[in-house]
């Protein structure tokens, strides 16, 4: 009985020992999920694509001898498919192909970018309340959380249509203002993240260490929220998108001739026996980008879920 | 069950002063401000205008100013009693002269008065009055198509569970998601009121000199709008239905109700989705606050007279006084959806008021 006891137990010494040899860090076996999840890469490759597509803008329009800014009264409403203007013009007479390229720059440089800033300020800010959240500090989460609900008890666009009526936006105030709406999302997650995380035993004997606030805020925390993190990072990316490119759409967003995907279908309903295709193609990639961006993130939540079978 | 209704009531008045306060703070950030605006004439002199923006206290600090904006400096009475006897503000002649001093007339926005818009005059309320019907009509009627359409759809989805119409509502709730809903909305006018002609390319009512319609003519002028505004209710709803119906599945009543040889309609319908629907009704009110953003962006497509276009509109003209009536009711609707919610959640579920 005894001799059996013993071989089990070296068996499952072995056992962890080959496993731990072989047991990849939560990023790489995310990877190597991701590398067999074939809708997410397809998501992946398309936004790469348009992505790629739009930085090299000036390129392309150089290669195609268009501008996206020229209007030309002697082209306009050309059909997709003529000689020098592939997709055709609009109602100015401005090429269609390099407006969506340069469009396409406009919206995902500003998705990007107020996303990235959005999730950096509701980081932080959410360690912060999270971390002191009913403790000695506990009015820094206390004002935090008036502060957010007081915020999100406007609809968002709302919030912006308050802020564009004082402003003029230009791109870099549209992402200032983009970021100071959206980052409320990102704060309620790391801050549960936070709530949840700073129990572990791990917080705890870092404490016992000698760790500082925020040293275990920011090295023990934070690194175990990337998951959450980078999920909700690519939904926020295309969210930002669908927002600007509403605000933009009703004029008060990114400012004409400037062309984003949003203002290049303000007022495209004049249009619609002319040129339809007007109407349609901004939108698409709208659609298409946010899609594909909604789709990477469900993706990697998979990914990093442990307890996913996929 | 009143105590508890008024305990989130209760909880709710220091929101509404921060909207207050973030409203007026972004306001007084504006340009030019209501002298400029009022004083557009070139031939005031320093001396009038000096004396316009006394009168109108903006030279006062801005807590003072926010203060006067909240209650206004008429007298305040109650019930024949003079409580305050408002505020005394100097008279002054055309040329911009002291002449003697009279009491303000200004109610301020807690008893009811935003002023006057800056670009018709008349009262603020008169002019967001004027629009409310018609973004009511839109969005009531959109929230009911969301959940008469998205409850069902989820309720199928959950009991065919992995089936060809999960597979397709699934997909096409993402699509809805990821598809901007101005953009649908171009899309579908193009299709079926360009296109194929069968709906009206916009507006409330059909546009003709005797101003005559029919109920078939509202209902077609009706029909794009809602669906439009509806969409992403109908994939929210769908979405939390099936999962709140899967998640009810599971339990073992309703196992023991199997086990007991209950039809499987008996189950679903009787023991499930009773249950189901409790979460649900949470989402009610947050679907307020995207339905009214979502009228802005409608309405516009639409050329729908409401007050989504209103505020689009009132920001062009640079008319602070309605987006700031605008924004204010939006934000009450919005937390009255909020308290809304969470009293239907603890009608349904006692657990809830009791803690």
């Amino acid at each position: 009985m005894a001799a059996q006891t013993k071989v089990v137990a070296t068996g499952a010494v072995a056992t962890l020992k080959s496993d731990s040899s072989k047991t990849d860090s939560l990023l790489r076996t995310a990877l190597r999920r991701i590398r067999r999840d074939k809708l997410t890469l397809m998501a992946i490759g398309l936004l790469l694509t348009l992505s790629t597509l739009s930085l090299l803008a000036p390129v392309i329009t150089d290669v195609l001898n268009v501008s996206y800014t020229q209007p030309d009264s002697l082209r306009l409403f050309l059909p997709i498919g003529n000689a020098s203007h592939p997709l055709g013009t609009d109602p100015l007479g401005r090429d269609l192909l390099a407006r969506l390229l340069y469009g396409g720059r406009v919206s995902l440089g500003i998705g990007f970018a107020g996303a990235i800033s959005a999730t950096l300020i509701g980081v932080t800010i959410g360690l912060i309340a999270g971390y002191y959240q009913g403790g000695r500090y506990r009015f820094i989460d206390d004002a935090v959380m008036w502060f957010v609900t007081t915020l999100n008890s406007l609809p968002t666009l709302m919030l912006l249509i308050l802020i564009a009526s004082v402003l003029t936006p230009t791109i870099p105030t549209l992402i200032f203002v983009l970021t100071m709406v959206s980052w409320t999302g990102t704060m309620r997650l790391i801050r549960g993240e936070t709530l949840s995380k700073r129990e572990n035993e791990y917080v705890i004997s870092a404490r016992a260490m000698g760790a500082g606030s925020m040293r275990i805020m920011f090295v023990h925390i934070l690194p175990n929220t990337l998951s959450v993190l980078m999920t909700a990072l690519a939904i926020g990316v295309g969210t930002l998108i669908l927002t600007e490119s509403a605000l933009s759409f009703l004029g008060l967003g990114v400012r004409p001739p400037e062309p984003s995907w949003g203002n290049m279908l303000t007022g495209a309903q004049a249009h619609f026996r002319q040129a339809a295709h007007l109407s349609i193609l901004p939108g698409l990639l709208i659609a298409l980008t946010v899609l594909s961006l909604f789709l990477i993130g469900d993706g990697l939540r998979d990914a990093f879920d442990p307890t996913s079978r996929k | 069950m009143t105590q508890y209704i008024l305990r989130r009531i209760f909880q709710t008045i220091p929101t509404l002063f921060g909207i207050t306060i973030i409203a007026y703070f972004v306001m007084s950030l504006a340009p030019g401000g209501p002298v400029a605006a009022l004083t557009f004439d070139p031939s005031i002199s320093v001396r009038q205008r000096e004396a316009m923006a006394t009168a109108l206290g903006v030279n006062d600090p801005i807590h003072v100013q926010y203060i006067r904006w909240l209650i206004g400096d008429a007298p305040i009475k109650v019930a024949g009693v003079e409580l305050w006897r408002g505020r005394e503000l100097p008279t002054f002649d055309r040329r911009g002269n002291e002449t003697g001093t009279h009491i303000g007339t200004r109610k301020g926005i807690l008893r009811g008065d935003f002023g006057n818009s800056i670009i018709s005059q008349r009262p603020v309320t008169d002019a967001v009055g004027v629009r409310l019907p018609a973004t009511f009509e839109l969005g009531s009627l959109a929230l009911i198509v969301g959940l008469m359409l998205g409850i069902p759809i989820g309720v199928i989805a959950a009991v065919k569970q992995g089936g060809i119409f999960d597979q397709v509502t699934r997909v096409l709730a993402v699509l809805v998601s990821a598809i901007p809903v101005f953009w649908l909305g171009l899309i579908l006018l193009l299709v079926f009121g360009s296109w194929l002609g069968w709906l009206p390319m916009g507006n409330r009512f059909p546009l003709n000199f005797s101003g005559d319609y029919t109920l078939g003519d509202r209902i077609k002028h009706l029909i794009l709008p809602v669906f439009t505004l509806s969409s992403f209710g109908i994939a929210t709803f769908s979405r939390f239905t099936r999962a709140s119906v899967l998640d009810v599945l599971n339990q073992d009543y309703v196992r023991t109700a199997r086990a007991k040889g209950l039809s499987n309609n008996q189950v679903w319908f009787k023991h499930a989705l009773r249950n189901a629907l409790i979460p649900v009704a949470t989402l009610l009110g947050p679907a307020i606050p995207g339905v009214i953003a979502g009228a802005v962006l409608t309405e516009t497509i639409y050329s729908w007279p409401g007050m989504g276009r209103l505020v689009v509109d009132s920001v062009t003209q640079q008319d602070y006084p309605v987006i700031m009536a605008i924004v204010l009711l939006t934000a009450i609707v919005t937390i009255v959806g909020l308290i809304l919610s969470d009293v239907l959640y603890a009608v349904f579920d006692p657990r809830i008021r009791l803690s």
